[in-house]
């Protein structure tokens, strides 16, 4: 893609995200969302996030592979094990960087 | 409480989060530069888009070359989950002029959410509480474009085989896990993310709408079982 092209994917990506953020903060006092709207989104993030994160740690070059051969594999489990213990964003991701530079240098 | 005393209040909360954003926004320059986007259209996208999990996310995805709509819905489904901190602030601003409405909206991250709502939760009735939002907002966001710029300009220094576009997958487990804190949340998590890598060999990751949809379901349901 152009850079000018790319440019305006920005702004289309860009409207969007700012149409969200403004939605409830622009309707407030005009509109109610239904209930179940409320209750799905809380889900969202939760489902999109780990939908994109769990290909990466269990696929290498589109095969399943949780063997040795795949480093991504075990630093990810860290990384899991240290985010729902300690609920540090920092901490989660140089814990997984730490365990996945080891593994390289190990395999 | 003054407008200043406010403004501060708001960067002062936001300061520790930025020791987490700010390697990740350096991180972001180096993969946007691997995905082959150009510098100049890497840096601009921090700002024309405002949204660190969702410009990885791009990046990666102009980098495989999937088509524009699809990109810009994959943007959307991950920055869904601002309408929830938009419904959470409404009633704060809704009083103010729309400037100001607009500048907190296009403010109004993850992280800035996080850090003013507290404050605001505790001040409600000040009519200075949106300046708390205001300075954890700017905060952010000054953060953000600096280590961007730091990262687009080492990116091309850096060699690509440091494993960094890692990154991206640490810091979505970073912002999941803490989010699990019920068996509805962990089925959505663990349903979308088992349809996600049954259907990773369709075109242009189209799996991941998929895979959602089939999280948000099995979500909304194991909620529905559990509160009967």
């Amino acid at each position: 893609m152009s850079q000018t092209a790319l440019i305006l994917l920005w702004i289309a990506c860009g409207a969007l995200t700012f149409a969200i953020r403004y939605s409830f903060i622009a309707l407030e006092g005009h509109y109610q969302p239904p209930s179940w709207f409320i209750r799905w989104l809380p889900f969202v993030p939760i489902a999109a996030l780990t939908a994109i994160t769990v290909p990466e740690l269990l696929l290498v070059t589109g095969q399943f592979d949780v063997g040795t051969g795949n480093p991504r594999f075990w630093a990810g489990l860290v990384a899991i094990g240290v985010a729902a213990r300690w609920k540090s964003t920092l901490l989660t991701i140089a814990s997984g960087f730490v365990a996945f530079w080891l593994l390289q240098q190990l395999v | 409480m003054t407008p200043s005393s406010a403004f501060w209040l708001g960067v002062r909360a936001l300061l520790p989060m930025l020791l987490g954003v700010i390697p990740f926004g350096v991180i972001y320059g180096v993969v946007a530069l691997q995905s082959g986007i150009p510098p100049l259209a890497a840096f601009l996208m921090s700002s024309v888009v405002f949204a660190g999990s969702a410009q990885f996310l791009l990046a990666q995805l102009v980098g495989v070359g999937a088509p524009a709509l699809l990109m810009v819905g994959a943007v959307g489904l991950i920055n869904l989950r601002h309408a929830l901190y938009s419904a959470s602030v409404a009633p704060v601003l809704h009083a103010l002029p729309r400037r100001w409405k607009l500048l907190l909206a296009y403010l109004l991250t993850d992280e800035a959410y996080a850090a003013a709502i507290p404050h605001l939760l505790a001040e409600p009735r000040s009519p200075f509480a949106h300046w708390i939002l205001f300075g954890a907002g700017f905060a952010l966001w000054f953060g953000w474009q600096l280590s961007t710029l730091a990262g687009v300009l080492l990116g091309a220094q850096l060699p690509a085989d440091l494993g960094l576009d890692f990154a991206l997958p640490l810091t979505f487990i970073a912002i999941v896990v803490p989010l699990i804190d019920s068996r509805a949340r962990l089925a959505a998590a663990l349903v979308a993310g088992a349809v996600a890598v049954l259907l990773v060999s369709m075109p242009y990751k189209t799996g991941l709408f998929v895979a959602v949809l089939a999280g948000l379901v099995a979500g909304a349901f194991m909620q529905r079982r559990g509160s009967r």
